[in-house]
């Protein structure tokens, strides 16, 4: 099969291509996300022990499915590049949409370079060589992604559906090996989590959890990035997007119950590995191999998909003139948002060969949190300014206001335990976007085309 | 084995790295700026493809 390019008889426009379906919004949510099971949801155990992790698991997945529901409703009627950048443009405002827009840029370029610290990290501890470094397995991983982002975002979602069916089938390999429905052979769950252990800190320590449950599903409202390129925006992403979160939520349950069962809390807070180790405590060469190479998947298909999504919201920032329209360049052969890419490219290798892993994993999630709570009162602006019935919909949250509350609540109650945990870094960012926000209003506002940038065919909002 | 693998990250990562700055330049110097920046949100894409098989 060959593909040649032509141009379209209604103009010579270049444009981001639109060949993905459901399976690849899958793979961008879930690929982006399912690194979260490998490390990251363990340090909830040393905030508040094992049963603080399970608690949170569930409350932050009741979290995250409120950001499925709300996101896929939003996104099946602003169906652009930018995601929740272009929803916010819409339906709140410039200024609004243009922090946004750096929350999804800082959010998934940091949870990048965390994926390839981890993944240089992991090369490290398996070959046990002295002097032997991390940069260069960092390097590659940045360099041969960006290099399969900028040749074109089939194949790049492609490799990634892969990827991440093969890290995902491993937890599941794990799960029945050890025999879940049997404690004392393999698991000894009722030993290691005890009335006077699973929650050592009582609940403070289950809203400390709350800043590591996050990783449990960090990232599945990437799904929105791809809204510019997947051939039925209001089917594929509606779809996409909640399977991804049914298949975390299977994931992370398999994950807590088979890590739980095998390591005491003291060590699962506290380990950078917790399935590889869960793996290695079967005594099994074979189970203790896969979630070597799962882990390593696991963090190249995050770090693709951030790249994928960093990349977008940069581009649409560049394409309404938020900054300059250098950025919103497209590749005319292999259609990609290619100066977009390489400009973050250096950005991203430098902080991961400056940054350590934690420093890195707080500003993503502080960026993440950010925009969670952006989204509950985005959802509600959207309700009230077009109600149901006024625009076409391709997808219909239920229980409305609901889930926007929950979700703003339980943005609240992450804050506060990112506060006890990293209160420095948190004034230090909330500080950052002010002040980049008083840049944009003052300065960089008079480029934006005004008329330009607004593009959904809506009628007027109620009230207005 | 394992610094046999680092050595190789290195180059691939340059090769990689070079081969996407000297597309990066093909591009920008074959291309007007207005073609390359002229995608649109809201738009359907305006360049179409012909599969044959």
């Amino acid at each position: 099969m060959t593909i040649t390019l032509e141009p379209a008889i209604h103009g010579d426009r270049v444009s981001l291509l639109r060949v993905l379906g459901p399976a690849h919004v899958w793979a961008l949510g879930v690929g982006i996300v399912l690194v979260g099971e490998f490390t990251g949801w363990n340090f909830a155990a040393d905030k508040g022990g094992a049963l603080a992790a399970l608690i949170v698991c569930w409350i932050v997945g009741l979290l995250y499915t409120s950001v499925a529901m709300i996101d896929s409703e939003v996104t099946s009627t602003v169906a652009a590049a930018g995601g929740q950048y272009a929803q916010a443009k819409h339906i709140v405002g410039p200024l609004m949409a243009f922090n946004v827009a750096l929350f999804l840029v800082f959010a998934y370029t940091m949870l990048e370079v965390s994926d390839a610290i981890l993944l240089g990290d992991t090369i490290v501890a398996k070959a046990a060589v002295e002097g032997l470094n991390h940069n260069a397995f960092i390097a590659a991983t940045i360099v041969v992604l960006a290099w399969l982002n900028y040749r074109g975002v089939l194949m790049t979602l492609n490799v990634n559906f892969v990827i991440t069916a093969v890290a995902y089938v491993s937890i599941v390999i794990l799960f029945f090996s050890v025999s879940p429905w049997t404690q004392g052979a393999v698991l000894k769950l009722n030993e290691l989590v005890t009335p006077g252990n699973a929650l050592p800190y009582g609940w403070i320590g289950v809203i400390a959890a709350f800043q590591f449950g996050i990783w449990y599903y960090l990232g599945i409202e990437g799904t929105t990035q791809a809204a510019e390129e997947v051939r039925s925006p209001a089917r594929s992403l509606p779809y996409g997007t909640m399977a991804g979160m049914i298949t975390l939520l299977i994931a992370a349950a398999m994950t807590w119950y088979v890590c739980a069962s095998l390591m005491p809390w003291e060590y699962l807070g506290i380990t950078y590995y917790p399935l590889w180790d869960a793996a290695k405590l079967t005594g099994s060469p074979l189970l203790e191999n896969l979630l070597f190479i799962a882990t390593l998947l696991a963090a190249l298909a995050s770090a693709n998909g951030c790249i994928n999504d960093a990349a977008r919201a940069w581009f649409s920032l560049g394409r309404d003139r938020y900054l300059p329209s250098w950025f919103s360049a497209v590749h005319p052969r292999y259609r990609t948002p290619y100066r977009s890419i390489l400009f973050l490219l250096p950005i991203a290798l430098a902080f991961a060969f400056i940054a350590d892993l934690n420093q890195a994993i707080t500003f993503s999630i502080l960026s993440g949190v950010l925009q969670y709570t952006f989204m509950s009162i985005n959802i509600m602006m959207f309700r009230k300014k077009w109600p149901l019935g006024s625009i076409q919909r391709g997808y219909t949250h239920p229980f409305h206001p609901l889930p926007a509350i929950v979700l703003f609540c339980l943005c609240v109650v992450t804050f506060f335990a990112i506060f006890l945990g990293f209160g420095s870094q948190l004034i230090a960012m909330v500080a950052f976007y002010f002040l980049i926000s008083l840049w944009f209003h003052f300065y960089r506002y008079k480029f934006v085309r005004r008329g330009d940038q607004f593009t959904m065919p809506w009628p007027k909002p109620q009230g207005y | 084995m394992w610094t046999a693998l680092s050595y190789a990250s290195w180059g691939i990562s340059i090769v990689l790295a070079l081969w996407m700055l000297y597309d990066w330049f093909k591009i920008d110097t074959t291309f007007s700026e207005e073609v390359l920046t002229s995608s649109r949100e809201g738009e359907l894409e305006a360049v179409s493809e012909k599969h044959r098989i």
